[in-house]
């Protein structure tokens, strides 16, 4: 081999490994379980990771598998993913439109919950401070009849 | 005996409310999850009941397509996907009934659900399939037509009305015995 020939392919040698490491490294490390409990078997109506068996569910694993190789992260998985399958394939709805009450009507049972509970234990609160309550006035011939009751017992 | 102010009182009325959504919730998800036969129903009973809208891209296309544009004609509605094992047998039954109703104002409406565009056309090209083909990315077509599984196939009369339904594989002599009747009926 002649010398300017070698310098030359030494360089380009030089030059694509660390591009490659590069490109390795740039890639984002995104796995197939990372992709699958956040996407739906439409099939079978289960989170992605627990479909097992299903033809429909092998499809979509092929085409996150392909997706991975080409370097793409989650979100752009899931958002291919969304595009093909419609928006029903994503297991979190989005934040927006009707998917919204997915986020905010938890999030409101959580504070009307707290709030009752809260409550709750106010009143508990208040009740005890207060005291026993004061014994009910009785009528003084029930009363009466009460005493006698009371006096044909040997206690 | 409770009084009727301690029942109104917020926390019991919060604990009703509650409850009351739970169970509500519980009934949703039990209807949303029982099988419709009304269809099915219908057409055991010897009623055509009108069938229910379609309109869909056409596979590979921005074009639409709908069930409304084939009125008149004898409609083969055949929901399939690329990834199901029988719908490969029946694809070439399909293409040859296609073909052979074509003429006498017939035709096979293929209704693509829950598939991936590219493994759907690439189906398309392997079987030879040249009637027309709707894509449904998420399936939200299978509902109105009480379809559970792949393949479905609903037949429709000229009038626009379910004539037939075949829960499975459609076979060479369902056809035979199903279609020729239904395109000599008047429009």
């Amino acid at each position: 081999m002649r010398r300017p020939t070698a310098i030359a392919l030494a360089l380009a040698l030089c030059l694509a490994v660390p591009a490659a490491a590069l490109a390795k490294a740039t890639c984002p490390r995104t796995s197939l379980g990372d992709v699958e409990n956040e996407v739906m078997c439409l099939e079978c109506g289960v989170p992605l990771d627990v479909a097992t068996d299903s033809l429909q569910a092998h499809q979509e694993r092929a085409f996150i598998t392909r997706e991975i190789a080409a370097c793409r992260t989650k979100d752009q998985i899931k958002t291919a993913l969304a595009a093909q399958y419609g928006d029903r394939v994503l297991a979190t709805p989005k934040a927006k439109g009707i998917g919204l009450a997915a986020y905010l009507v938890p999030s409101a049972a959580l504070i009307l919950g707290a709030l009752v509970i809260t409550l709750a234990a106010l009143r508990w609160r208040g009740r005890r401070r207060a005291g026993p309550s004061a014994p009910a006035t009785t009528d003084p011939s029930e009363s009466a009849r009460l005493e006698a009751d009371l006096g044909r017992y040997d206690l | 005996m409770i009084s009727l102010k301690r029942l109104l009182a917020p926390v019991p009325l919060a604990a009703v409310a509650i409850v009351l959504a739970l169970v509500a919730l519980l009934a949703y998800g039990v209807a949303q999850n029982t099988p419709d036969r009304t269809i099915d129903d219908a057409v055991a009973a010897g009623k055509r009941i009108p069938a229910p809208k379609l309109d869909l891209p056409r596979l590979g296309s921005s074009n639409r397509l709908s069930l409304a544009a084939l009125r008149g004609k004898v409609v083969v509605i055949n929901f399939w996907a690329s990834w199901c094992p029988p719908c490969r047998g029946e694809s070439p039954i399909l293409e040859r009934w296609h073909r052979r109703i074509a003429a006498r104002g017939g035709t096979v409406l293929g209704v693509d659900v829950l598939d991936l565009e590219s493994d759907a056309r690439a189906f398309v090209h392997r079987y030879g399939m040249t009637y027309p083909i709707l894509h449904d990315g998420d399936g939200g077509s299978r509902k109105a037509f009480d379809v559970y599984q792949q393949p479905d196939t609903i037949v429709i009369d000229r009038r626009g009305r379910i004539a037939s339904v075949v829960r499975g594989p459609v076979t060479d002599a369902y056809l035979q015995r199903v279609l020729p009747p239904l395109l000599s009926e008047p429009a």
